[in-house]
């Protein structure tokens, strides 16, 4: 039985709809991701799973039990909040024991469970200080020890990464990937930065306009959007129109429009004369100087736009004849060059046959 | 250029904050050290004061200084009585008025943000109208013929109790108190607690705390630099009112204020009227400065 059940969920504000039939179920140990845009509908569903809202139709079921008639206090629900909403009136300590006391613990327990608690975090010898007198990475763990402190089934996490910066966020990502593993607790998610979701989930759900537009495993999501929302919402993708020639259970023929044929993987449910666009990633994408040999069979010529130097790799803009631009990265791997191509070279784009997505209009 | 600019600063800093200060030294401090001087002479034979001549004089008669009055003030517990009841009734009037400010300000503190200025607004509307009148309103409010009157009595009567006369008794001066001094106490609290951050009640809600333990744990303490403000702005003036016990209280509800007005206009003997004003300063600071220790930052976090 899974954890969460989430069951035709729908909420509605005034004629807005937020959360709209959604249907998923999160398992036990999970890290599991809602992604998207903001005002996509998931920090709705996110207030609906904590209790502080109420579905208009659905339900939500924890270990099986609906949770419609439970409060927020009473379910075994914490919530990671975007300002972390930390008591400034008490110290780190006061704040991580707030559940235990609540939950009405012995004294000598919640003082044991704390100080543990605190050597999790590595934060043993600031007990007793003030959540403002801690640097915004202090404060975020303070906030991960409160809300794991009494074991709840779940924990929700509110954009917490949001506030920090980049270099600080990536080493915060790490620990939590390890404080979820070790405590053993599911987690639920939200974000709108794709490569955080790629980074920590086991399955990420991509939301956008209240709906769930795919629900994948973050490597299955990132190489095989399901539409044109995912393709590009997660990475940097380039698009162009296609229509299907041939569709055999092995590959796709697509004719693009001023380029001519191109082969891509096959897909269920395309068939032949469906419109739509080809998405493909710059990473899958060769560049070499025209004059070399090129071995894949989806090649074209172009000119190169222009480059985004940044440092561990360039992304190279290409324009093809039909005048559609392609992106293709490429590492710099000779150290002290910059760049292997100039702005106005003539180049070739490649790319291999498995490569690439055909996206149904 | 820096050196100019901290100059320049230094400028702006006194001609903002000298009008007021020379405010306050002339009409504050001036004042308050006339007094300590009154205080230690003697009184005129007709009220007012003796002058004050050459020393060898002043062996002979009562024309020096003196600290009679001080002596005076120690050694009739009359005047220690007078001081204890009227910290009772300011007290009172005090935790009166917390009790019934705080929800108010409560509910316009979580009321929809386009209320709150209007609801403020009726707070502070019964000062359109003048003080006196709204204490004497009381008067009749509180008379023996007033419907008030006969209900309360009815409904003690109905209970076996003997009929009681609530006018000219402590308990009007403690209405009347409560009454003028409710917005003092709802203005502080309503500013402190509107800043608090909702997410804090989420969180504790989120984290197993129930309505009650949510106010006790996280709205009340937060409140605290919000209820020292408000009581000391209600306590001190209450503490020195002599008009709602002079209107609304019984001869035996006097204050000090009264004290010290009667001996200004009734008996005429300045010195000791100083003295009591005196005595009463030293008090409010005394608590005023406790107030400020117990609502310290250190053991208050301000939000």
């Amino acid at each position: 039985m899974a954890l969460l059940e989430i069951r035709n969920l729908t909420r509605r504000f005034g004629d807005f709809t937020a959360i709209d039939n959604i249907s998923i179920s999160i398992e036990s140990g999970e890290f599991f991701t809602l992604l998207g845009p903001s005002g996509c509908g998931k920090t709705t569903l996110l207030r609906m799973i904590a209790g502080f809202d109420l579905p208009d139709a659905g339900q939500i079921l924890l270990d099986g039990k609906d949770m419609a008639n439970i409060p927020p206090e009473k379910r075994p629900i914490h919530t990671v909040f975007q300002s972390y909403a930390l008591f400034p009136h008490m110290t780190v300590s006061e704040n991580i024991a707030f559940p235990l006391k609540m939950a009405g613990s012995a004294p000598d327990q919640i003082n044991s469970r704390v100080k543990e608690a605190l050597d999790d975090v590595r934060l043993s010898n600031l007990g007793a200080r003030f959540p403002q007198e801690l640097s915004g990475g202090q404060r975020q763990r303070v906030a991960f020890a409160r809300g794991l402190i009494n074991r709840p089934r779940l924990l929700l996490l509110d954009e917490p990464l949001g506030a920090l910066d980049a270099k600080l966020r990536e080493e915060m990502q790490i620990e939590l990937i390890n404080l979820q593993k070790e405590r053993g607790v599911t987690f639920v998610f939200i974000t709108h930065a794709q490569n955080e979701a790629l980074a920590l989930s086991h399955r990420i759900a991509v939301m956008n306009q209240g709906k769930v537009e795919q629900l994948d495993a973050p490597s299955r999501i990132y190489s095989f959007p399901k539409n044109r929302f995912v393709a590009d919402f997660i990475g940097k993708i380039s698009i162009m129109n296609a229509q299907v020639l041939e569709a055999s259970p092995s590959h796709l023929r697509l004719s693009v429009a001023g380029l001519g044929e191109v082969t891509a993987p096959s897909k269920d449910g395309v068939k032949p004369r469906d419109t739509g666009v080809l998405a493909i990633r710059p990473e899958q994408v060769r560049i070499t100087h025209h004059t070399e040999e090129v071995e894949l069979k989806n090649n074209f010529t172009g000119k190169v736009q222009g480059f985004l130097y940044v440092g561990d790799v360039t992304t190279y803009i290409v324009e093809l004849p039909n005048g559609a631009r392609i992106e293709a990265l490429l590492p710099n791997s000779a150290p002290g060059s910059a760049q292997f191509f100039e702005t106005g070279d003539s180049v070739t784009v490649s790319w291999r046959q498995d490569a690439g997505t055909f996206l149904n209009d | 250029m820096i050196r100019n600019g901290a100059k320049e600063n230094r400028v702006t800093k006194w001609l903002v904050s000298g009008p007021p200060l020379v405010f306050l030294l002339v009409f504050f401090v001036t004042p308050s050290l006339i007094m300590l001087f009154t205080s230690l002479r003697f009184p005129g034979e007709f009220g007012g004061l003796a002058p004050i001549i050459s020393p060898t004089e002043a062996a002979q008669g009562e024309h020096g200084l003196t600290l009679e009055t001080y002596q005076l003030f120690f050694s009739d517990i009359l005047y220690a009585e007078v001081f204890l009841k009227s910290f009772i009734v300011a007290s009172t009037s005090t935790l009166i008025c917390l009790i019934m400010a705080y929800p108010l300000a409560l509910l316009i503190a979580r009321s929809e943000k386009r209320f709150r200025n209007l609801m403020v607004l009726l707070v502070v509307l019964p000062f359109a109208s003048n003080f006196l009148i709204r204490i004497y309103a009381w008067m009749i409010i509180l008379g023996p013929e007033s419907v008030f009157s006969h209900f309360i009595n009815g409904v003690l009567s109905a209970f076996g109790v003997a009929p009681v006369t609530l006018l000219f008794s402590p308990f009007a001066v403690i209405v009347g108190m409560v009454y003028v001094y409710l917005p003092f106490m709802v203005l502080p609290l309503y500013t402190n607690l509107e800043k608090h951050d909702p997410a804090l009640l989420d969180a504790a809600q989120d984290l197993g705390a129930n309505a009650w333990q949510r106010f006790w744990h996280v709205t009340w303490p937060l409140s605290l630099p919000g209820v020292f403000s408000g009581s000391v702005l209600v306590f001190i003036p209450v503490l020195g009112m002599f008009a709602v016990p002079d209107i609304l209280g019984g001869t035996g509800d006097i204050l000090i204020g009264n004290l010290i007005k009667d001996q200004f206009l009734g008996t005429r003997d300045w010195p000791f009227g100083s003295t009591l004003s005196i005595m009463l300063t030293l008090a409010v600071l005394a608590i005023t400065a406790l107030s400020t220790w117990l609502a310290r930052p250190a053991s208050i976090t301000k939000g």
